[in-house]
């Protein structure tokens, strides 16, 4: 029951004007003035088409935490906000910890089918940094777990870190780190700088971020493993990540969409919608985190969508929940900071936002080039629409604790297929 | 003023010497026979008191009663999402009891600020975790004026007048204190010049950011001040390396009789209380003449007095 859409004038990753007909769930073809009768057409003059975004970094909450999210709402948010495939990461209740819980969630997915979902499973028991999952387990079982996490928490013990790290390599599997030292960390609120110390908040080193990437890119190093970075958020993590990849070792990063935007005195009003882990940092970390992400150190977005209700953000500071959503402002906030800029362009985006988180999630489907033949997963986006204020009760998301409700963000996702079938258009999803 | 006190930021100079003066008329009340004045009565004031502290929820207690108004006391113990209600729910439930004013302590830093949004009334912080204490900074720079500046009705201090040139040394675990981040931004506002002594573990990051000095070496401090203000340190602090022992403090940054014989001949001692007497105050000085511990007790009510008074009295009782 594919569908059959001839999306008419679009510009490929911000190229020359195109048709692109998909059909069979595949890309039939693509060139101009293209023809395909009874196809259903999307007219796509001036919107730039990408390859569906996948998300290395989603908190769908579910199982346990359906107040929040679900498998349905979440991967809508997803599909809303341009992506085909997301990660769901592992700190549910129960934790993603044994095949069971992660085949569960993968089926959800697919039973919601708005994007693929990519369960990932945790490194440790429970999240509790003891002892391993049975992370071969994981990665048999139908979800074909490929990234593991702690996300949430750290895998500090240096040696647990190590043996994950070496263990995965036995079926192509990625160590997806949490980077925080726990002893430099404990009770921290926001980024130890100026604004926590006039606002009394104990304070979150820069430190306590980039001496737990130091090591794991010395322990990836010396094991011949692949490690990832979830949201980097600092610049001197920018720096070491840098450093580790001219040793040509298999270190990758992500960074936020918020990390990429917002700095540490939006909390000047103890603002509890501007807080998250890691925190928000200075403009410093801001201005390298972009450079990063242009020249490539940095080698994707990843949303952290962290949905929480509204009772576990209407708190104190200190009591409050850490997260923010990011699924459906991802793309429009990428915009404002990067290609506005002129940092990136709009195939830099592709590469960013689907091409490598793909590689690094081994999605093999998804982040494909839009030629013929490869799967019909499609983003089309409008970069001049806008700005428009975000208000984060439109959202899909369950969860309305955005950091972006009321800013002005440009652009706008017009329609998203998966496998050539619309989830969204008209910016609605489809069902 | 604005409508709510919750940071000492929230004060211009005006506003602070406006809450002085005021403090220094309303101090005449308390030589009289009967201590109350009328321009209060009718309006409730709530005390919201997440921590224990007796000793400033007594003194707004007997601040707000003396200006005539309803006092509630509603303590709580521990924080929102742990036990029990929301501090979001404890706010609309006074504020529809009818709740004029709300004083609230918190062990969390910003609780007033959340507080401040979900109500109408006026909000005053008396201390939210390790962030600010605005009205004992008040009563710090009321009691400052009172000792060091000559002339004045009532030994209050010239009506009118700041701290200019001031010299303040507040010593101990500014970390931590929300009375020390509350007087660096009220006394330079005043014009003091302020001076944070404390070990480096001790002292906030960024704290050269501060409209104050720093210093690691309080004998190097102790001839330059006018204002000695020793801060409270917990045992606590103790068993997560912020410095060795108390022993080693005590030596390094306790004041003691030796230390307060270098002070000038003018200078006092302050002390926020309650005292560790014998860590970071020697029981001599915090009971020589040069100690203004109880008159900053006293001063406490003058100067909550004049907060409530400016905060709600204003309009409806002209008359």
């Amino acid at each position: 029951m594919t569908e059959d859409w001839l999306i008419r004038g679009a510009r490929i990753a911000g190229g020359e004007p195109a048709d692109i007909h998909l059909s069979g769930g595949v890309i039939a073809a693509v060139g101009t003035g293209l023809s395909a009768p009874g196809a259903r057409v999307l007219d796509a003059a001036g919107l730039v088409v990408l390859p569906g975004l996948v998300d290395l970094h989603t908190h769908l909450r579910e199982p346990g935490r359906e107040d929040a999210e679900t498998v349905a709402t979440g991967t809508r948010a997803a599909a809303l906000g341009g992506y085909t495939a997301v990660h769901a990461m592992a700190n549910t209740e129960p934790v993603a910890d044994t095949a069971g819980v992660v085949e569960q969630v993968w089926r959800l997915g697919e039973q919601a089918g708005y994007v693929d979902v990519r369960p990932v499973g945790a490194v440790t028991i429970g999240l509790a940094g003891k002892n391993l999952a049975e992370l071969g387990a994981m990665a048999d079982s139908a979800a074909r777990v490929r990234v593991f996490s702690d996300d949430g928490h750290c895998v500090a013990d240096p040696l647990l870190m190590r043996r994950a790290l070496e263990y995965v390599k036995a079926f192509d599997g990625v160590i997806a780190q949490h980077a925080q030292e726990p002893r430099l960390t404990e009770g921290a609120q926001l980024n130890e700088g100026e604004v926590a110390s006039k606002l009394g908040l104990a304070g979150w080193p820069a430190a306590a971020e980039e001496a737990i990437i130091a090591r794991d890119c010395l322990l990836a190093a010396h094991t011949g493993s692949a490690l990832h970075v979830c949201h980097v958020s600092t610049a001197g993590s920018v720096e070491i990540i840098r450093w580790a990849k001219s040793k040509g070792w298999r270190v990758t990063a992500e960074v936020t969409p918020h990390h990429l935007l917002l700095t540490d005195d939006l909390a000047e009003g103890y603002d509890t919608v501007f807080k998250v882990n890691p925190p928000l940092r200075t403009k410093a970390d801001v201005d390298a985190l972009r450079a990063g992400l242009a020249d490539g150190t940095i080698d994707c977005v990843a949303t952290d969508h962290a949905p929480h209700p509204v009772e576990a953000k209407e708190a104190e500071w200190a009591e409050a929940a850490m997260g923010m959503t990011g699924l459906e402002t991802a793309l429009r906030v990428v915009q404002l900071a990067m290609v506005d800029t002129g940092l990136l362009d709009w195939a830099g985006v592709a590469d960013r936002m689907s091409v490598r988180p793909a590689r690094i999630g081994r999605v093999a489907a998804h982040g494909q080039p839009l030629t013929p033949g490869r799967p019909g997963h499609i983003t089309c986006y409008d970069p001049a629409a806008g700005p428009e204020a975000v208000d984060p009760a439109s959202h899909a998301s369950k969860s309305r604790n955005s950091p972006f409700g009321g800013m002005e963000l440009p652009g706008r996702v017009v329609a998203t297929f998966l496998r050539g079938t619309a989830t969204v258009i008209d910016g609605k999803v489809t069902r | 003023m604005k409508r709510h006190l919750i940071s000492a930021a929230d004060l211009s100079r005006e506003d602070a010497i406006g809450v002085l003066d005021t403090a220094a008329e309303l101090a005449s009340v308390a030589g009289r026979p009967i201590r109350k004045l009328p321009t209060l009565r009718g309006r409730t004031v709530v005390n919201l008191f997440y921590e224990d502290s007796t000793r400033t929820r007594t003194s707004f207690e007997a601040a707000a009663k003396r200006l005539s108004a309803d006092v509630i006391n509603f303590s709580a113990k521990g924080s929102s999402v742990a036990k029990g209600e929301s501090l979001k729910d404890t706010a609309l439930t006074l504020e529809a009891m009818g709740a004029d004013a709300i004083v609230i302590r918190h062990p969390a830093s910003g609780a007033p600020h959340r507080l401040a949004g979900w109500v109408t009334g006026n909000v005053i912080n008396a201390g939210d975790g390790t962030h600010e204490h605005p009205t004992q900074a008040l009563l710090d720079a009321f009691t400052m004026r009172q000792r060091l500046a000559s002339g004045g009705a009532s030994g209050s201090g010239p009506a009118g007048a700041g701290l200019d040139g001031v010299r303040v040394t507040i010593v101990g675990d500014v970390l931590h204190s929300r009375v020390a981040r509350s007087n660096v931004l009220l006394l330079s506002e005043l014009g003091a010049e302020v001076t944070l002594v404390a070990p480096p573990t001790l002292m906030p990051y960024a704290v050269q950011t501060w409209p104050c000095d720093i210093s690691y070496d309080l004998d190097a401090e102790l001839g330059k001040s006018d204002v000695v203000m020793m801060l409270r340190v917990q045992h606590e602090r103790m068993n997560a390396a912020y410095f060795p022992s108390i022993r080693e403090y005590r030596r390094r940054y306790g004041l003691d009789t030796a230390r307060m014989a270098r002070l000038p001949d003018h200078a006092i001692v302050m002390h926020p209380g309650p005292m560790n007497r014998g860590v970071e105050i020697a029981a001599e000085v915090a009971d020589s003449p040069r100690s203004t511990i109880v008159a900053q007790v006293a001063n406490g009510v003058t100067v909550r007095m004049a907060v409530l008074y400016l905060m709600l009295g204003g309009a409806e009782e002209t008359s």
